[in-house]
């Protein structure tokens, strides 16, 4: 039985970060106090709204407000407001989203399907194989459908779970092979689409080693609730473990 | 409506009232199509949430709720729920029955368009209700059908025939919506009787005739976007379908030499979508405000501004589709450029926010079930309002897009909100429609328990969301590795939100039976009961006045909602008085 004063701790943590999950990434932490701030900002808001209309229902009748500085006041208040929470965003989201990652990033390739997320390392020559939709086959090895062709393949290594370093920045390229779907990490504070027909690179830098959940959060069939994986993170010298055991594999 | 009594019995009323040409009757006869919608939409969500949370529950004459079953559920819940509710109910319903007599007008511009466009409609829920019993059953991509998925039959079970009558019953809708849209728009703008100028025209008609210029221009475009689909489905096209899209061990559009980007349906569908959303609140709004200046006895505060403010809402509403796209593979920069004008909607609503209470600040208004549910759909406005700009920032949506945040958002902001005014206006404009009142001690009773299960439904998936719980998942228990665990961390919330689910549709059974009592025993009601300003309750428009003699001439002479307060007697000035007539209490 967990003590109740540790119950009642926990709890009024989880009331103060609005029950976010754990945050095990780099740029996560930023994220969060904006977050935060907004959700503040917005209770307070519907509190003072609320306050108004209570308090202007309950009093004494008094002749209707002719003053326009009861409109244009507030307006222009909240009109500073939200352009100041619009450019503290826009700078989160430039700072995430507008420029690629480093050269050294690691590079992973997710491939969402219904109803899976796979995983592809470049292996010791850096590069991606070449793949063709005719050659997948699950069955046989293959689910993405990498092509034997091309020497650039044979080292790939594909995984069912992602793998990462802490504290290295990671370069995700991510499409579908069926339809859209969802590619999120709420731990990370990650989400991004996966679509048919298109790679989008997003990029960012887990810190915090353990195991978090990868969902899909685009409906794409019957089995979308189930469609998902786990990323591990490692530290540094446990994760080149994990790769050269990977890569001796492929090589066999 | 008091027809002179013709004598032909069944076959003459039924052809008066089942293909009337009368504005009334085929807005009743929406409103009707709207409340058997709502119920079996009420029904299906009521159906998901015990799925939710109790997913052994096995549904009678049906038997266990598949992943398949939940997600058709979810699709037909939203769909009927947009398009047969929000949009059908106040925009064609209380369109028809009240907008012509609010601008002086005895009829809509086009009578048979209009009785043309309510059968579209009831043939549109026809063919989206009998998708359940097609092999495969109903459409199972969502109310948003983002292909791949929706342009696939072999991408799931319901993407076949269930998907073609999903498409043809919202292309069906979307011909009736813009006909009906059309109408609305000519009526307002030729029909107008004489005095009725725009800066008088009601802050409702305001409501009316911006969601119908939306309409116009959004069906219009989601009416292409079905048909290419449907071309993508069935003529070998690919305007949505990737070369070398390989779904369930079939390749499609092998050796297609077009290339088509799923994200082109996102552009067309949210280009409709989000004033799709602006449709189904704007009337309501209208509606708020003008009941609010009614029963406080006030002046809308800043009208004008507010006629300004509709419009701007309407216009920046089609300017914003793109922040449903922040994390679906929009370019960075366009997500920034829609931030900014997603953000910027947010001064015309604060601006909306701010006339409402300001219009009843210390008014001691008349606490009639019409104005608790206006005051209502003001408390929902801020609540669900408010979350929209912590939405459109691209930042923070890529944490809470497509989680249960978004759910409570548009339930509070457009779901409740908008069916507070529904609820508004019906209590409102009942005995414009019976002659009789319905029962306010019912009202009351339907109203405090309808707002206390809105909110307990709908303010913990805020938290749901923010923990993390996605939408569309048909099961939250037996979900493997560490997203089982973060979804497990849900339940206790989520058992809290299908309980008060079940209270507040259980409590809706106060206002089905408030609606039958007073139809048949409730208050006879006088000319004007609500002492109000607004043109429907002309008295020549009553409905117990002889529909043949009431051709006089109808004039207004100045703004809705003016009242005067002398020295212990109040005097309220009705649109069509020249003069003031004195405020009899009813009681
Ligand atoms: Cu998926
Ligand atoms: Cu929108």
């Amino acid at each position: 039985m967990i003590p109740f004063s540790i119950q009642l701790g926990t709890f009024a943590l989880s009331l103060a970060t609005w029950g976010l999950p754990f945050d095990a990434s780099t740029h996560g932490p930023a994220v969060d106090r904006h977050l935060l701030l907004n959700l503040w900002i917005i209770l307070g808001l519907a509190a003072l709204a609320h306050l108004i209309l209570l308090v202007g229902l309950i009093a004494r009748r008094r002749a209707e407000a002719t003053s326009w500085h009861v409109e244009y006041l507030p307006l222009a208040a909240l009109a500073i407001l939200f352009a100041f929470l619009t450019i503290r965003a826009e700078r989160l989201w430039a700072a995430a989203r507008y420029t690629g990652a480093d050269l050294s990033a690691l590079q992973v390739q997710v491939v969402g399907e219904q109803f899976a997320w796979y995983f592809r390392y470049p292996g010791t020559d850096y590069t991606f194989g070449v793949t063709k939709p005719q050659l997948v086959d699950a069955g046989a090895g293959n689910p993405l459908g990498i092509d034997p062709a091309d020497n650039h393949g044979a080292d790939d290594i594909v995984t069912s779970e992602l793998v990462l370093p802490a504290n290295r920045e990671v370069d995700l390229r991510i499409n579908s092979l069926d339809v859209i779907h969802g590619f999120s990490v709420p731990e990370m504070r990650l989400k991004q689409n996966a679509v048919p027909g298109m790679t989008i690179h997003i990029h960012f830098t887990p810190k915090v080693p353990g195991t978090y959940a990868i969902l899909c959060t685009q409906v794409c069939g019957m089995g979308h609730y189930r469609m998902n994986a786990n990323l591990r993170v490692l530290p540094a010298e446990k994760f080149a473990a994990w790769l050269t055991a990977k890569q001796k594999a492929v090589q066999r | 409506m008091a027809h002179r009594k013709t004598k032909g019995g069944a076959t003459v009323s039924f052809r008066r009232y089942l293909f009337s040409t009368n504005h009334r009757v085929i807005g009743v006869q929406y409103l009707v199509l709207a409340l058997v919608s709502v119920t079996i939409g009420t029904l299906l969500s009521l159906l998901m949430r015990i799925h939710l949370v109790w997913p052994d529950y096995i549904v009678p004459f049906h038997g266990p709720i598949l992943p398949e079953d939940y997600l058709a559920l979810v699709t037909i819940h939203g769909t009927i729920m947009l398009f047969f509710v929000l949009t059908t109910a106040p925009q064609s319903g209380f369109g028809n029955l009240i907008l012509p007599s609010q601008i002086g007008a005895r009829r809509m511009a086009f009578p048979v368009a209009n009785a043309i466009s309510f059968w579209l409609t009831a043939t549109a829920l026809l063919i989206l209700l009998s998708s359940t019993f097609v092999p495969g059953g109903s459409a199972i991509s969502g109310w948003t059908a983002y292909p791949p998925f929706s342009a696939i039959a072999s991408a799931g079970p319901g993407q076949g025939f269930g998907m073609d009558m999903w498409l043809a019953s919202i292309a069906v809708f979307a011909i009736a919506g813009t006909i009906g849209a059309i109408n609305t728009l000519v009526t307002i703008i030729k029909l107008r009787c004489e005095g009725m100028t725009w800066d008088r025209i009601p802050l409702t008609v305001w409501g009316w005739f911006t969601a119908a210029l939306l309409s116009v221009i959004a069906f219009s475009v989601l009416l292409a976007a079905l048909l290419l689909l449907f071309c993508d489905r069935h003529a070998g096209t690919s305007f949505f379908v990737p070369t070398g899209d390989l779904v369930n061990g079939v390749i499609h559009a092998a050796g297609h030499p077009g290339n088509g980007s799923p994200l082109l349906w996102l552009h067309l569908f949210w280009f409709f979508g989000h004033p799709e959303v602006y449709i189904a609140i704007l009337p309501g709004m209208g509606l708020t405000s003008m009941l609010l200046a009614n029963f406080s006895r006030r002046r809308v505060f800043a009208y004008r501004m507010m006629i300004f403010t509709t419009l701007l809402i309407g216009f920046l509403g089609i300017l914003l589709w793109g922040h449903h796209m922040f994390v679906a593979g929009l370019n960075p920069y366009a997500a920034s450029a829609f931030a900014v004008s997603t953000m910027a909607i947010a001064i015309p609503a604060s601006a909306k926010v701010l006339s409402w209470l300001v219009t009843v600040w210390r008014s001691r208004p008349r606490y009639t079930t019409a104005m608790l549910f206006s005051l209502g759909f003001v408390s929902l406005f801020i609540t669900g309002g408010l979350t929209g700009p912590v939405l459109a920032q691209p930042i923070l949506d890529e944490y809470l897009h497509n989680t249960f945040f978004v759910v409570a958002h548009f339930h509070l902001i457009m779901a409740m909100a908008g069916i507070f005014g529904l609820f508004a206006a019906t209590y409102y404009w009942f005995p414009l429609m019976s002659g009789r009142f319905m029962s306010e001690r019912l009202g009351r009773l339907h109203f405090w328990t309808t707002i206390v299960g809105a909110y307990a439904t709908f303010l913990p998936m805020h938290l749901t969301g923010l923990m993390g719980e996605p939408r569309h998942y048909a099961q939250l228990i037996g979900v493997p590795n560490a997203a089982g665990h973060l979804l497990a961390g849900t339940l206790p919330l989520n058992r809290f939100i299908t309980w008060s689910a079940i209270f507040l549709a259980t409590a809706q059974l106060l206002f089905f039976a408030n609606l039958i009592h007073s139809l048949y025993r409730g208050k006879i009601a006088p000319p004007n009961p609500w002492q109000a300003t607004t043109l429907e309750w002309h008295p020549a428009l009553h409905p117990n006045a002889p529909f043949e003699t009431s051709d006089g001439r109808i004039v207004v002479y100045r703004q809705p909602c003016e009242y005067l307060a002398t020295a212990g007697e109040e005097l309220i000035l009705p649109q069509w008085r020249s003069d003031g007539i004195p405020n009899i209490k009813p009681e």
